[in-house]
């Protein structure tokens, strides 16, 4: 929600978006692996104009030690915004939306991890959001799975994310911060392509069951472009010039 | 919520092993909801009310209406807010205390799935605009556990809007001046129904009672509005869902949503 200004043309008679991109065409996306000193594994991503940063620690002891489990190792995921990351200053404390958030990528990354060789440790993912602009979860979902690679820890296969979401009664790729705030529908989509499973799913705004079909296929395909960048950001670090 | 639900290992293998057959624990088909019982006026004193009974799982809303300040750049709008909690009362392992990210979770499911579908046309609710808007605060407590919360919470405060009465302010003096005698129903332009499916193993169940719930690989809640569209979705825990699965469930939403709509009709009816 949020105020909705109904002067902005969100999409041209010629199918181009506010921002000049194609209705599918994702925006700028650039992954780098690696980039913490003391982070046992990190990533950053630049997404549009979003700015994301994971750490990642672990296998490590847990504390506090009550949330061990003896039968595997436990993930725990913080997504967190800085207070100078949006227009008007954020609190730093966490609200009740970066709790949701940080739920909904801890459960989009669990399918991924495989943590059962390390009972009774944690892998902590760190997400601090230096810039927003609309899309951060799936941008710092995306930069998680990198950051978790880059840890060395096992994983089945990364997960991707992108949004689709409904437009001026059309269906998008990468719905930005104006889309989402003027558009019919936002759809955050997380999927681990080799694996063909989607691990996050959420929406909000009105999609017919035709159009939600087609929503979730676009953000499914959307994910396997962004998959080719996670692994172009790791075969950087590890091989460098792109894997040659 | 997984974490209120201890359920033992023999439990969780007897479910699987009776889903492999198409059989659920309590004898339900796979795509069939438990009972529900809705009680409207439950709390006299709210402006609307509901208690709701999903299977054994328990839920009271109250529908509170007062004049606000609206939100600094919506000043043509008044205010929908809908909040969910877990009673101590509820379940052996519910402590007190500020509420953990499951329950952060539900209350913000449960209030996008009645915003998202525009229910309540909050444009209607402006006493004078950008001074004084109407409130709308529906409170779901969650009074006796056995799984699903978010489908009953959803259905409480639906069922509590459509029985609301809302009295009426006038703007005089500078100050909402309540104007006697003049309770009306709240504008309510379409009835959101929320579905919550669980999947255990490659089985997927609308509405999992406790112990599905405890044993479940993932979950995924869909809401659908009176045209048949989806306009809420959220999937949560630990496992993925095919493109096939995500169609299927869509699908299910839309067709279990609707026989649950007639229900809460009637509420809507029975309160006019």
């Amino acid at each position: 929600m949020g105020g909705r200004d109904a002067t902005m043309v969100l999409l041209d008679e010629n199918g181009i978006r506010c921002d000049g991109r194609k209705v599918d065409e994702p925006r700028r996306i650039m992954i780098k692996a690696g980039g913490l000193k003391n982070a046992d594994g990190s990533a950053y991503i630049e997404f549009g104009d979003n700015k994301i940063l994971v750490g990642v620690f672990g296998p490590r002891d847990v504390h506090p030690k009550h949330m061990s489990n003896t039968d595997t190792g436990i993930l725990r995921v913080r997504y967190h915004m800085e207070p100078f990351s949006v227009g008007e200053r954020k609190n730093p404390a966490p609200s009740r939306r970066e709790i949701e958030i940080s739920k909904v990528i801890k459960e989009a990354l669990e399918p991924a991890v495989i943590l059962d060789k390390f009972p009774r440790t944690a892998v902590d993912v760190f997400i601090e959001v230096l810039q927003a602009d609309g899309g951060t979860r799936c941008a710092a979902l995306t930069a998680a799975s990198v950051a978790l690679a880059d840890a060395g820890i096992p994983m089945r296969d990364m997960v991707a994310a992108i949004a689709a979401g409904k437009v001026a009664d059309t269906v998008v790729l990468d719905v930005n911060n104006e889309e989402d705030q003027a558009g019919q529908a936002d759809m955050p989509i997380g999927y681990m392509p080799s694996l063909e499973k989607i691990t996050l799913l959420q929406l909000d705004g009105v999609l017919t069951p035709e159009e939600y079909k087609k929503c979730v296929q676009v953000g499914v395909d959307g994910c396997k472009v962004v998959y080719e960048l996670q692994k172009k950001a790791l075969q950087e670090k590890y091989f460098g010039n792109g894997g040659e | 919520m997984a974490s209120t639900s201890v359920i033992d290992e023999l439990k969780k293998i007897q479910i699987l092993e009776l889903l492999e057959q198409g059989k659920r624990v309590d004898g339900r088909a796979l795509d069939e909801s438990r009972e529900i019982s809705i009680e409207t006026n439950a709390i006299p004193k709210a402006n609307g009310s509901a208690r709701v009974r999903l299977g054994e799982t328990e839920v009271i809303c109250g529908v509170k209406i007062q004049p606000d300040r609206p939100f600094p750049d919506m000043g043509d709008k008044g205010i929908f807010i809908c909040t969910a909690e877990l009673l101590p009362l509820s379940h052996p392992t519910v402590e007190t205390g500020p509420p953990g990210p499951d329950v952060i979770e539900l209350a913000r499911v449960v209030d996008r799935g009645i915003r998202e579908s525009h229910m309540i046309d909050v444009s209607q609710l402006v006493i004078e605009q950008n001074k004084s808007v109407v409130g709308v605060f529906a409170d779901n407590v969650v009074v006796d556990y056995d799984g699903n919360l978010f489908d009953a919470c959803s259905y409480a405060a639906t069922s509590a809007l459509l029985s609301s009465k809302s009295p009426k302010w006038n703007w005089v003096d500078d100050t909402p001046t309540l104007v006697e005698g003049e309770d009306m129903p709240i504008p309510v332009s379409t009835i959101p129904v929320s579905v919550t499916m669980g999947k255990i193993g490659t089985h997927i169940i609308v509405d999992p009672n406790g112990d599905e719930w405890g044993s479940m690989d993932a979950r995924i809640t869909i809401t659908t509005d009176s045209d048949g569209n989806i306009c809420a979705l959220q999937k949560g825990g630990s496992d993925g869902f095919t493109l096939e699965e995500i169609h299927r469930c869509g699908d299910i939403s839309v067709k279990v949503g609707a026989k649950i709509r007639e229900k809460l009709k009637e509420v809507q009816k029975g309160s006019q």
